[in-house]
């Protein structure tokens, strides 16, 4: 196989990775915000909390990577729903201002508690046997790890777009996020929608940090490290849109992935300069509403 | 001599939805214009088109024989446009006399100045006073306005828009919202403007609109349905089928 | 009914002196805006040992004032502003590192021309949007101005940063001494300068415009102000005081590195004007203080906690006191004039 072509598919693949963690980590956010217009900057402490939960469950308890990371999701999932109702929803009718600060407030507290229960050094899981090393998908070899999230990523697409587009809760989502008011008009319950959409939102994030733990290894500043990946992600989709954010994840993910690979200085560059040429075009993402 | 607001073949569309369709519409200097038309005829559409809030599809607005139609809202505003809101719009954390005062400021680009301050151009304090005096404002010149009653709110709305001595003037149902026990001071302000000033008016009320206009434009759904004086109007069996129609209706959903 | 027409003209003029009195007094100085400056004065005598710490509030707290300008005044939510900051502190750390350039007053006037050019671009092309988009693209630039000076790291010295610098004696006369008292009087003597400006600009009509556009842009539009124009306006103001802000940070330090323009210098110097409340000027001052004098403490003890109570602090000043520390002297001011009243 020529080099360039060699290059290019490690590129994709690599890419695609991560653009999966990515589209999972950040897909319950745009919904969110697409929903409530609510600026959830905790987000990413949702995310953290579930690696932690993951380290914990694997390291402490033994328990098996795949059956922590399902245990983390729903954890923090229950979790945020006490947020929502206890903190959240106090500010639906704040300025972006307020809810900035709440949620960048509520990070802090997170982070600084996962530094005291585990240390600011990064941590790693033990994986089970058949996550390790290299899978052979016929021309050449591929980390297991990796495939195994793109398999995942794709699992949960499908299983996402099946509930938005062919269950009537995806369709009550998605007439709300168009319209709120119109839907609260025609009987929908949009608060409790909402409690939902954040609920499976938080958790998807959570096993995105649980996934996360073996790309990029998990210390407490993750939680705003990737937040910043996290809401760009969402802008440049466009809020409240799976399909938009699906875009934005693949691109964002595999120009980043080029640039690390092609450029490796330089390689953060691409990513907010992607995201200024298309915030500058299509202010409100590629399926965001104006 | 031009009129001072000219409206031709103006289209707009939300998506699929035409919601003002060649709308054609002229008024004199001095004119007393009333539009009405049942609920969702576009009548605040067509005033957010007049104003630039909202861009047509095709058409053209001329002001005073200019051609604005690609000119923006706030360039509008500075060639002699004002309008009230159905809603009011106003600066609800600040006094009323700053309310006042913005405006003039704006208008005669004293609001370019950095150096000097608020208080220091005795001309403009003066000018504000003398607004406010004209609506019996005065004494509440240095409430805020949100701790006016919604009745007062709706005058100093009023007088923002007088204050940038428009030459047309559009006042979308400025009654709205206010208690029948203080509407009469809206309409008596309404009644005594300026002659020389074009006013496009857009009411419900049937008796305010009879007594206040000259002309009578009928919308409905988005087009002009008829035109023409008060007594024409009145006696019109189209536009009272138009309206009893509505009415009927009003039993089965929210209007 | 003559007399009683007298007697309503009579008191419709009193109120109008009233109304009159009030807008021509209000940009007058009140005796308690004495107080931060003499206690800045207070400070040199007192804490003489303190000048370098002292010199770095004074630095954020022209750093806070100029967010108050775009965020308190004019209404803008950004995530980028310690863009401009690092803007000016690279303008005087190269120009001495890589020119030899080191007078310390022209230093800050390049400071504040260059940080206000790039305001004044990124103004215009991003002010013309809002909410989370204006959020995104005002976090990026500040990355990539910060990934650009990581890409040619041998110029800028990356996050190693430029490293002794050295400044001439102000006006060739004053000479720095180790402990820093000339320079923390240099910081407060420009601080002056940089207030009264931007005060001028506060109670000018420009400053009443920009409250008018925070409050509600829809009617500025309505009354034919131009929005986009007074919104870059002090957007490059309030970049060029943040360039002298920085300015000042590289001049004190004698030390520059790429973490000027991290998220977490833009999210600081927010949070220190939340903490002192917004749109009051004086709550740049009385945030930078209580900010910087707490983390000092604080974060010498456990940096852990200090980041706990910072996140604490934040919510509980969302949930209960919205409008910063000034807020509240200012809601007690009114309880206890009204109950004079009663």
């Amino acid at each position: 196989m020529p080099q360039f072509a060699i290059i290019a598919v490690s590129i994709l693949f690599d890419g695609l990775a991560y653009a999966m963690f990515l589209f999972i980590t950040s897909v319950g956010l745009s919904v969110t915000m697409g929903l409530m217009g609510f600026v959830n900057l905790a987000h990413g402490a949702f995310a953290m909390a579930g690696g932690y939960i993951v380290v914990t469950l694997t390291r402490t308890l033994g328990v098996g990577f795949v059956p922590s990371l399902v245990i983390a999701a729903v954890v923090v999932g229950a979790a945020s729903v006490v947020f929502e109702r206890g903190l959240y929803r106090r500010l639906y009718r704040s300025t972006d201002l307020e809810q900035v600060l709440l949620t960048i407030g509520l990070a802090f507290m997170a982070i600084a508690t996962a530094t005291y229960l585990y240390g600011p050094i990064p941590k790693s899981v033990p994986l089970p046997d058949w996550l390790q090393g290299d899978v052979n998908l016929g021309f050449r070899n591929f980390p297991s790890y990796r495939a195994f999230l793109i398999a995942l990523g794709v699992v949960l697409i499908v299983v996402l777009w099946y509930a938005f587009e062919r269950t009537n809760i995806g369709a009550k989502i998605r007439a709300a996020v168009d319209n709120r008011r119109m839907a609260e008009s025609v009987g929908i319950n949009v608060d409790r929608l909402f409690t939902l959409t954040f609920a499976v939102g938080s958790g998807l994030a959570a096993l995105g940090g649980g996934l996360a733990i073996q790309l990029f290894g998990l210390s407490p500043s993750f939680a705003v490290l990737y937040l910043v990946l996290f809401l760009i992600v969402v802008a440049v989709g466009g809020l409240g849109s799976l399909k938009g954010t699906l875009l934005a994840a693949l691109v964002l993910g595999v120009f980043d992935t080029a640039g690390k690979y092609l450029f490796s200085d330089a390689g953060g560059f691409f990513v907010y300069a992607v995201t200024v040429a298309v915030l500058l075009v299509k202010p409100a993402g590629f399926y965001g509403r104006e | 001599m031009s009129a001072a607001l000219r409206v031709e073949g103006l289209n707009r569309a939300f998506g699929a939805l035409p919601v003002t369709r060649d709308v054609n519409l002229t008024l004199e200097r001095g004119a007393r214009h009333a539009l009405i038309g049942p609920n969702g005829a576009g009548k605040t559409t067509l005033v957010n088109l007049i104003t630039g809030a909202l861009k047509p599809n095709s058409g053209r607005v001329v002001l005073n024989g200019e051609d604005i139609t690609n000119v923006s809202q706030a360039e509008r505003a500075r060639r002699g446009l004002a309008c009230t809101f159905q809603i009011n719009q106003l600066f609800r954390g600040l006094t009323v006399l700053e309310n006042i005062g913005m405006c003039i400021s704006e208008r005669d680009g004293h609001a370019n100045n950095m150096w000097r301050a608020v208080g220091s151009s005795r001309i403009v304090l003066d000018e504000a006073l003398d607004h406010l005096d004209s609506l019996r404002l005065v004494d509440d010149a240095l409430k805020l306005v949100r701790e006016l009653p919604y009745g007062r709110q709706r005058l100093v709305e009023i007088a923002i828009a007088l204050a940038q001595k428009p030459r047309v003037l559009l006042l979308d149902e400025p009654a709205a919202g206010v208690p029948s026990s203080e509407s009469h001071l809206i309409l008596d302000v309404v009644a005594a403007l300026d002659p020389d000033i074009a006013v496009l008016i857009i009411e419900h009320d049937m008796d305010v609109v009879f007594r206040f206009a000259k002309e009578i434009t009928v919308l409905v759904q988005g087009a002009v349905f008829t035109h023409g004086t008060p007594d024409e109007i009145m006696n019109n069996e189209q536009v009272k089928a138009v309206y009893l129609g509505q009415e009927s209706h009003r039993g089965g959903r929210h209007g | 009914m003559a007399a009683s027409e007298a007697i309503t003209s009579a008191t419709r003029s009193e109120a109008r002196e009233r109304a009159a009195e009030y807008l021509l007094k209000r940009h007058r100085f009140r005796l308690a805006e004495t107080l931060p400056w003499l206690a800045a004065i207070a400070v040199y005598f007192i804490f003489p040992e303190r000048m370098t710490f002292g010199s770095q509030v004074l630095v954020m707290a022209m750093f806070a004032l100029s967010l108050d300008l775009i965020l308190g005044y004019a209404g803008i939510v950004t995530l980028g502003h310690a863009a401009f900051f690092g803007v000016g502190a690279y303008t005087v750390g190269l120009a001495a590192a890589r020119f030899g350039w080191s007078e310390p007053i022209s230093g800050l006037f390049a400071a504040a021309i260059a940080a206000g050019i790039v305001g004044f671009i990124t103004g215009w092309f991003l002010l013309r949007y809002r909410g989370l988009t204006l959020l995104m693209l005002t976090l990026a630039t500040a990355i990539l101005l910060q990934e650009t000076g990581n890409l040619r790291s041998d110029i800028s010295g990356g996050y190693d940063g430029l490293p002794g610098l050295m400044f001439k004696p102000l006006f060739g006369v004053f000479e720095y001494d180790l402990y820093g008292h000339t320079y923390y009087l240099y910081v407060l003597a420009v601080l002056v300068v940089v207030f009264f400006f931007v005060r001028t600009i506060v109670y000018s009509p420009f400053g009443q415009a920009l409250t008018g556009i925070r409050e509600n842009v829809r009617r500025m539009h309505a009354i034919g102000s131009p929005v986009h124009r007074r919104l870059v306006t002090v957007y490059t103001i309030a970049a060029a005081i943040a360039g002298i802000a920085g300015a000042l940070f590289t001049q004190t330090n004698a030390y520059v590195t790429l973490t000027v323009f991290d998220f977490d210098n833009s999210a600081k110097v927010m949070v220190m004007l939340i903490l002192g409340g917004t749109g009051r000027l004086y709550g740049a001052f009385v945030g930078a203080a209580v900010y910087m004098v707490l983390e000092d403490y604080f974060s010498k003890l456990s940096p852990t906690f200090w980041q706990f109570g910072i996140g604490l602090m934040l919510v509980l000043a969302v949930l209960f006191t919205p409008r910063g520390v000034l807020g509240v002297f200012e809601n007690m001011g009114k309880y206890f004039s009204e109950r004079k009243k009663s």
